[in-house]
């Protein structure tokens, strides 16, 4: 799939959503994943909403997708560092392809140290897991890393993670 | 219906358990959460709509509001220990959002971390009553059942009526005593098969 040039990031991720039939949503908010919860709770293809905490997200979508229904779970890095044990006890050890897009804080001209400090926790984390993870960095390749990620992933039966730099989301593009 | 935990019979896990599963009759899918609770279902007698979970405490409610949503009409039930619906209790609010008709949730009260020990939870402790605080959340069918009979009762009432329901049942300290097989690959499989039946 290539990218239409009119889409903004977050088109390009709905877009690959349903281009691999992802309508599951489940979230815990962040600021600049705003218009894309926006833009999933907005279109019926989804069934998106808001949950207490990411690794309730890990579990919904892991029982989704054993269900017949795909899904991703939406969350920012802060989240992320709350989740080696769902994501070590329930998406690998059962295989199960759970799908997760994470919006980086804590680079790029960060001003909360904590933030910082978390980021740096992520990569390690999903690298010690085998879990593939994408840092989307151009609007152009945007849709097609996307796509590609999750169909790997429901193709192989493991998770994926796809991270949002702010090369992406905070970049005039 | 009764409406606090000191009121109840303390009963037994894998006796309740295996009512559930005797009453499943219709492919529901049932989610056991970790350790005792998917270890008496296994004792119960495998079926493939079962999910044994394995180390992820407290996803087990999360697990079958996902499988709940993915297919309303296929009725879904979580076994979960109380230790592990407190760790996770913000679920009971996203359970109570969402309103999936087809979701049961049963917990099971011993009180304690049992598998770890037996060390009483903080919520057993101070005397937290954990079904008060599932209809707070918002879940209005959200019951201790009395006794067995009882049990049965609201049991026989979440698989025929509009949910969510929520069942609460103080049992003993027994172990489970039959071991889910650890071999999560091949039981995620055949759930993920057994789901993809019609109902
Ligand atoms: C996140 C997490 N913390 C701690 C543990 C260790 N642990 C495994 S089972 C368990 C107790 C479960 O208690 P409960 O759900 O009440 O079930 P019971 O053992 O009483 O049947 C604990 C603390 C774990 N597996 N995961």
């Amino acid at each position: 799939m290539t990218t239409p040039a009119a889409l903004p990031w977050h088109g390009a991720l709905l877009a690959a959503f349903k281009a691999q039939q992802v309508r599951l949503v489940p979230y815990v908010p962040d600021n600049v994943l705003k218009p894309l919860i926006a833009a999933v709770e907005a279109d019926p293809f989804f069934t998106a909403f808001p949950v207490a905490r990411e690794e309730e997200a890990i579990g919904i979508v892991a029982g989704g997708v054993m269900a017949g229904m795909r899904g991703v779970a939406l969350m920012q890095t802060s989240g992320f560092a709350t989740l080696p044990n769902a994501l070590a006890s329930l998406a690998c050890a059962f295989q199960i392809p759970v799908a997760m897009v994470v919006s980086e804080r804590g680079t790029l001209g960060e001003f909360n140290p904590g933030q910082a400090i978390v980021c740096r926790t992520m990569r390690p984390i999903l690298d010690s897991l085998g879990i593939e993870h994408h840092t989307i960095t151009r609007l152009d390749e945007a849709g097609f890393i996307a796509e590609r990620a999750l169909k790997q992933a429901f193709a192989t039966r493991w998770p994926a993670c796809l991270i949002l730099s702010p090369l992406l989301t905070a970049r005039p593009q | 219906m009764t409406e606090t935990r000191p009121n109840t019979e303390v009963m037994n896990r894998a006796a309740l358990t295996r009512r559930i599963v005797a009453r499943c009759t219709r492919g529901e899918a049932i989610v056991g959460g970790i350790g005792n609770s998917n270890w008496d279902l296994w004792g119960a007698g495998h079926r493939e709509e079962n999910f044994y979970m394995l180390g992820s405490m407290g996803l087990a409610a999360p697990i079958a509001l996902g499988v709940a949503i993915a297919q309303p009409g296929r009725r879904v039930l979580a076994l979960e220990g109380d230790g592990s619906l407190l760790m996770q209790l913000g679920c009971l609010s996203t359970i109570a959002e969402r309103a999936p008709r087809n979701l049961i949730l049963v917990v099971w009260d011993n009180g304690s971390y049992q598998i770890t020990g037996g060390q009483g939870t903080p919520a057993a402790r101070a005397g937290t009553d954990l079904i008060a605080i599932a209809r707070a959340s918002g879940i209005a069918k959200a019951q201790w059942a009395a006794d067995e009979a009882e049990f049965d009762a609201l049991l026989a009432e979440a698989l025929a009526t509009d949910g969510p329901h929520v069942i609460g049942a103080r049992i003993d300290q027994e172990p489970g005593r039959n071991q889910t097989p650890r071999e999560p690959v091949r039981f995620a499989m055949s759930f993920t098969a057994a789901m993809a039946r019609p109902v």
